[in-house]
């Protein structure tokens, strides 16, 4: 299939006279890594939501492999194969690291009734330990996930939207809080993830928002520049870096 | 290791359970029975608030439905045998749809829906005269007959009751072990991350209601025929809370929570008889100090020991590495 994975088509949403989201289009293609950025209350994280039915668009439409996902809730978005991260921590404090990415992908195994008589781990413990290895979380993997530290955290947040092999996941935020020397091993993850080094069956396409503009910079192969609900400027990091309207509107001179 | 000594623990446990009421007198007899009656309650409260994180305090009213299900239905010439399924059912339909508030509402808010359900079911208990008796309750309650063996006895009664729980406690255990515990518990941790993920809240919700509706219902019939005299009166809010608090002490979450949680409930009462006056005072006290010092009930003793000597051990660790650091460059600057 050669179409765009995701097309989103002039999504607008407001909150009362707060126009966040006013007409954004884009398409992410098969196998990207779409970034997303620009200054707080540009509506980045507004977008995400409405992608991802969190919140109801007021208007536009969402493709999904060419079909209308538009108004569909996260949970039927996830079993069509999108996984997402949020901006803040999500981890399940209280279950095993290990629990946390089995129970990431449970769901899409089986019926509902099939599951009650299903192993505890679903037949996902093989899976959810190619995981704890790539992302070398072995050591805490029989620790309960909220007593990990903040780092180790976010990586088993990411470890868990790749658990059901999601065909698009959406990362708000992946490095935000996480120390210098983990953003680059973050980025290392997020592209063998991308070129399916021995994980996943599907090529993962990743929508990304970050601050962080080395890391966006670095991994993304196009990049959406959103300013006040508006879509300045798409292209390739280097066309971005020149691009002078974002120059003078986020990145500074 | 927690697995062995947890095995040995439900071992000897079930020994003494087998062994205790030779031991006693018929009212000893009668207060383990309606402690195992309050086990089996509390343990379907402990999934619907303790694994599936729903405050409800309408758990009473399942009770009830349970126990005026089987009274009315004996009373009619049906039998027992009968009477239970139908318990159960009905408060599997009755759960399912007092889940439904928890769809839109959460926390505080969710409690008093549910405690609004209580009092409305313990009206109907009440006013309802021509089927409930009101006020004078409904009397002469049978106890049933199992493979011709009657279960009038108080001690037959107990080990019948002790049967039903432990295969309920089976049951449940399976259920807790099996993805349905881990879909639970992420929906009590992080609703909205559990959906993201592609856990059904809704479906989940309702059933950890419907469930623990169930547990309710078979303890609320179990109930009718142990004291043979139900009126709306042990249905009330009062008992909801009283409920809650036995899964709150136990320990939410922990398995055996409840067991601990009603023998809190139902047998220390009776221990602080000699307080007299003083019993709620003493009571109430007591549960206070409880949550000030275990605020994740009685069972969470061993983790916290278990905690406390982790970071013990860490911190040790941490000096032993800073000890030899400091010997290290010692060493280094004499060269």
């Amino acid at each position: 299939m050669s179409g765009p994975l995701l097309e989103v088509k002039g999504l607008k949403k407001s909150y009362g006279a707060i126009r966040a989201v006013g007409g954004v289009s884009f398409q992410v293609m098969p196998g990207e890594i779409f970034g997303v950025i620009g200054p707080n209350g540009s509506g980045k994280t507004t977008m995400f939501n409405s992608v991802l039915g969190q919140i109801e668009p007021d208007a536009g439409e969402i493709h999904l492999n060419g079909q209308n996902i538009t108004g569909l809730s996260p949970l039927q978005l996830n079993q069509r194969g999108v996984g997402r991260t949020f901006q803040t921590l999500q981890v399940f404090g209280k279950m095993s690291v290990r629990d946390n990415l089995i129970v990431a992908a449970q769901e899409h195994r089986g019926t509902m009734w099939s599951r009650m008589f299903a192993p505890g781990d679903s037949g996902l413990g093989a899976k959810a330990d190619e995981l704890i290895d790539l992302f070398g979380i072995r050591h805490v993997a029989d620790k309960p996930a909220g007593s990990l530290s903040y780092g180790q955290q976010k990586l088993v947040d990411i470890a868990m939207a790749f658990m059901s092999e999601p065909a698009l996941v959406l990362l708000d935020e992946p490095c935000a809080g996480v120390n210098p020397s983990l953003v680059g091993g973050i980025s290392t993850l997020l592209k063998q993830l991308n070129q399916q080094s021995g994980v996943g069956k599907r090529a993962s396409s990743f929508v990304v928002i970050e601050h962080n503009m080395d890391f966006v910079m670095d991994l993304c192969h196009r990049i959406m520049v959103m300013v006040e609900g508006e879509v300045m400027a798409i292209g390739t990091p280097d066309e971005i870096r020149a691009n002078k309207q974002v120059l003078a509107a986020y990145l500074g001179s | 290791m927690k697995k062995q000594s947890a095995i040995i623990f439900t071992s000897v446990a079930l020994l003494a359970l087998l062994v205790a009421p030779h031991f006693l007198k018929s009212y000893g007899v009668y207060l383990l029975t309606y402690w195992l009656v309050f086990i089996l309650a509390a343990m379907g409260l402990n999934l619907t608030v303790g694994y599936a994180g729903q405050k409800s305090l309408g758990h009473a009213a399942f009770f009830g439905i349970g126990a005026y299900t089987v009274a009315i239905m004996m009373k009619a010439g049906f039998s027992f045998w009968l009477g239970l399924p139908a318990a159960a059912a009905i408060c599997f339909v009755t759960g399912i749809l007092v889940g439904f508030p928890a769809l839109r509402v959460q926390t505080i808010y969710l409690a008093f829906a549910t405690l609004g359900f209580n009092t409305a079911a313990w009206l109907v208990m009440r006013n309802e005269e021509q089927y409930t008796g009101g006020t004078f309750g409904i009397n002469n309650i049978a106890r049933p007959e199992l493979f011709g063996l009657s279960l009038d006895g108080a001690l037959a009664y107990y080990y019948f009751t002790l049967g039903v729980t432990i295969v309920f406690g089976l049951l449940l255990f399976g259920l807790l072990r099996s993805p349905w515990g881990k879909a639970f518990t992420a929906l009590r941790d992080n609703p909205i991350r559990a959906e993201s993920l592609g856990v059904d809240v809704r479906n989940y919700t309702l059933l950890s209601f419907a469930i623990g509706a169930v547990y309710a219902g078979v303890a609320g019939a179990l109930f009718a025929s142990l004291v043979q005299f139900i009126d709306p009166a042990p249905f009330g809010v009062g008992q909801s809370i009283m409920m809650y608090l036995m899964v709150v002490i136990g320990g939410p979450g922990y398995f055996f929570g409840p067991v601990v949680g009603a023998a809190v409930g139902v047998v220390l009462p009776e221990w602080l008889r000699f307080a007299q006056d003083w019993y709620l005072f003493v009571f109430g006290s007591a549960v206070v100090l409880l949550m000030i010092w275990l605020p994740d009930g009685l069972l969470s003793i061993p983790d916290r020991i278990r905690a406390r000597r982790e970071s013990r051990e860490a911190s040790a660790a941490r000096a032993a590495a800073v000890t030899a650091a400091a010997a290290n460059a010692g060493k280094g600057s004499g060269a």
